[in-house]
């Protein structure tokens, strides 16, 4: 059995799924952030996926890939930095505590 | 030489012209009380009354009488409705145009006497007196019905704004509401008769609107409605039975005013609309039969009530009216005769032939437009002449006025003669015309004329005899109008009487050997046009109507002199002989007590506004209430899902994504 296009995107629906369960459920706010990377992973596999399938003449899907690798990492500069000053008010990173944003 | 079309625009845009320089420019430099407004005005309104002379000779000359101007494309929708701003110059417009403009010419120059010593100051009035003769001009000389309309409220407008010239005057200023607001409901019917000719020939073009009712393409019952709308807005502006109401109170304006606008040219609006739009009316047999019987009823009941009437304005503002309804009356008449041949099948004309005979039945009506303009503008000139001197419009606080005022005595006098129809003066050759039309129509029609002519006889004289005869009787009391000396009139105010003078004795004369009824009718029906003397000998329809009319009026003229002169009846045992119908002349037969308390106060008031007023606070509040309700509810009910749960917005999120993508891959 060879591996074909439909190994990767199956496996990349998956980690993202199972990213979006995480962001979606877990109370700790790094973690959320860890569980966007791997969504932002999986999006990454189907565009080198279909790069390599598709389009193996032209390495637009890596490029792009690339791209979004750069701005995660700036995300989660920011993101970090975001949640340091949450913490630094209410001493928790618990997301369902920061809520002060509401009706 | 032919007048070029530039110059036929210039007729309407020199007034126009008048009124900006004197609205907008000259203001800031000249004060009030200048007389250089006045002079602008009198100079355009000259200008313009030379070149609608010239305009008429020039039609008169030309072959189908007809001057073509090209017309200016004013607005245009693709695929939709064009509208073009253009000018008819035919024989009813050139005709218009010369009244308007030189009656208007005569009233400026009187003015400038008349409003001398008014605090208000010619400012105002100029530039009113301009804009009305501008809208007038432009009334006379559209070609299409919408244009007409446009130019038809906007003298209406002038209307107003002069009557309640001295607004600080309460009377004036309800005056003026009065007569916009009844000669609104008239215009009602204008607009929808208009609106009816529209959606059924897409075209508002008067001449095309013509050409489908003489082809039969515009007929039956819309042709009707259109006409009869049409008519309404005639009976508004024209004061005709029943919106005849406003135009005695209009009195309230300044004479010179009330002279062009309230006689001789506005209030023959209506006259003038019937008389443009005659082929639509002689091929609906109810419509035209409508304009007979309102015209004749109106002529009679308004004469009734000019018997009684003490204010030398309101005798002849009633004077006007009735005068009105012997115009519809000619109008209607001569259209009833034509219509009957034509459904009877008497007449066999081709289309060409019909066209120029239905437009040519208006002469008669339009002839005594005419001559009714010059001596009827004359009579309230002399009337404001009268109170120029006494400081009074009640003619029982005058007397005695012809030795004072002798220019303004036999002026007057020439005036009424014509009015009441002496031979040869002005009014009576179009009386005539008028009594032969109704006679040949309808003998009823015929009988009202008839007996209007001796009460219109009686009523002048006796405004003569109240007015110049007898003893002086003091003028006005009032404080501040001391008159211990009675006076003539500037030559100022004199010149313009004397002029309109010469005309009313001479304007008649031009249908003479049918002259003028050829001019209309290219080639004169072979009925009834005689010279100058043998005119008692002519008989219409084996009836000698000439001597009838002239002894009815002179009948007239010495039953005033019986009551007011001599004596052998007075005034006051026939109000008591007659006392009911002296009650309800005195009271203009309850039309005000029936409009102002009945209709207004007690069925509008009372019943239909106070359902429009609930229906505005519980419809129209109710339904603004209601949608602001509705949206503050579900805002407070919407706003708990915002809960500040970071992950709860992610869900919505990912569901609305999910949505989206379910609606994309099954409905995209």
């Amino acid at each position: 059995m060879t591996v074909g296009l439909e190994h990767y995107l199956v496996l990349a629906a998956v980690l993202f799924c199972i990213g979006l369960y995480g962001a979606l459920t877990r109370r700790n706010a790094v973690v959320i952030l860890m569980c966007i990377e791997i969504m932002l992973n999986a999006v990454n596999l189907t565009l080198i996926a279909f790069s390599r399938y598709v389009v193996p003449q032209l390495l637009t899907g890596q490029v792009f890939a690339i791209f979004v690798m750069v701005v995660a990492a700036a995300e989660v500069a920011v993101g970090v930095a975001i949640i340091l000053a949450i913490y630094r008010g209410l001493t928790d990173i618990d997301v369902n505590n920061i809520n002060l944003l509401k009706w | 030489m032919t007048i070029p079309y530039q110059c036929i625009w210039l007729i309407m845009l020199l007034p126009l012209a008048a009124f900006i320089a004197n609205g907008l420019f000259l203001r800031p430099w000249v004060k009030k009380q200048s007389p250089a407004y006045g002079y602008v005005t009198i100079i355009a309104i000259a200008a313009s009354a030379a070149l609608a002379i010239w305009a008429l000779l020039s039609v008169m000359r030309t072959e189908d009488h007809v001057i073509p101007v090209p017309d200016v494309s004013w607005a245009v929708i693709e695929g939709g409705v064009s509208i073009h701003l253009g000018i008819i110059m035919d024989q009813l417009s050139a005709l218009m145009a010369v009244v308007v403009s030189v009656i208007s010419l005569t009233v400026q120059i009187y003015s400038l006497g008349y409003m001398a010593h008014d605090e208000a100051g010619y400012y105002r009035y100029y530039t009113f007196m301009s804009l009305f003769t501008f809208a007038m001009l432009g009334l006379s000389l559209s070609d299409n019905l919408l244009f007409t309309f446009v130019f038809w409220e906007l003298v209406g407008l002038c209307s107003y704004l002069l009557i309640g010239f001295w607004y600080h005057k309460k009377s004036a200023a309800d005056a003026a509401k009065k007569a916009f607001i009844v000669t609104r409901i008239g215009d009602f019917g204008f607009l929808a008769g208009i609106l009816i000719l529209y959606l059924n020939t897409g075209t508002f073009d008067i001449a095309r609107l013509h050409e489908l009712a003489v082809t039969g393409v515009l007929t039956g019952t819309v042709l009707m409605w259109a006409a009869i709308g049409l008519f309404a807005g005639a009976i508004g502006k024209s004061a005709q039975f029943p919106l005849h109401v406003w135009l005695p109170d209009a009195m309230e304006g300044p004479t010179p005013v009330s002279a062009l606008i309230h006689s001789a040219t506005m209030v023959c609006a209506g006259v003038f609309l019937v008389a443009r739009t005659m082929p639509l009316f002689v091929f609906s047999q109810p419509a035209i039969t409508l304009v007979a019987v309102i015209g004749g009823f109106t002529a009679i009941f308004a004469a009734t009530m000019g018997l009684t009437a003490n204010d030398i304005k309101r005798v002849l503002a009633y004077s006007t009216i009735s005068q009105i309804g012997y115009m519809m009356l000619g109008l209607g008449s001569v259209g009833m005769t034509l219509a009957g041949e034509i459904t009877s099948g008497a007449l066999h004309a081709g289309t060409e032939e019909l066209l120029i005979i239905t437009k040519g039945a208006v002469a008669i009506g339009m002839f005594h437009l005419f001559t009714h303009a010059f001596f009827k503008a004359l009579l309230f000139m002399g009337a404001g002449s009268v109170s120029h001197a006494t400081g009074t419009f009640d003619m029982r606080l005058m007397g005695g006025l012809r030795r004072a005022m002798p220019w303004t005595y036999a002026t007057f006098l020439i005036g009424s003669l014509s009015l009441a129809g002496i031979w040869p003066l002005a009014g009576f050759w179009s009386k005539d015309e008028i009594l032969a039309g109704a006679f040949r129509a309808q003998p009823v029609l015929f009988a009202l004329a008839l007996i209007t002519v001796f009460l219109t006889a009686f009523y002048m004289f006796r405004a003569i005899f109240m007015t110049f005869h007898g003893a002086y009787r003091g003028g006005a009391h009032e404080a501040g109008h001391e008159h211990g000396h009675l006076h003539e009139s500037p030559w100022i105010m004199v010149a313009p009487l004397v002029f309109l003078a010469v005309m009313a004795v001479i304007a008649g004369w031009w249908n003479l050997n049918g002259d003028f009824n050829r001019f209309f009718a290219h080639e004169a029906e072979a009925q009834g046009f005689v010279s100058f003397f043998t005119v008692f000998a002519h008989r219409v329809d084996g009836m000698p109507l000439a001597p009838v009319s002239l002894i009815v009026a002179i009948l007239g003229i010495f039953s005033a002199y019986a009551v007011y002169i001599r004596r052998w009846v007075t005034a006051e045992t026939l109000g008591k002989v007659f006392r009911p119908l002296y009650l309800l002349f005195v009271n203009k037969y309850y039309f005000d007590r029936l409009y102002e308390d009945i209709i207004v106060r007690q069925l509008l008031m009372r019943g239909l506004f106070r359902a429009f007023a609930w229906f505005d606070r519980n419809g129209v509040d109710g339904a603004v209430d209601a949608v602001a309700e509705t949206v503050i509810e579900g805002g407070q009910t919407l706003r708990r899902i915002q809960t500040g749960q970071l992950q709860l917005y992610g869900l919505f999120i990912g569901i609305g994504v999910v949505i989206i993508a379910i609606c994309v891959i099954f409905f995209g």
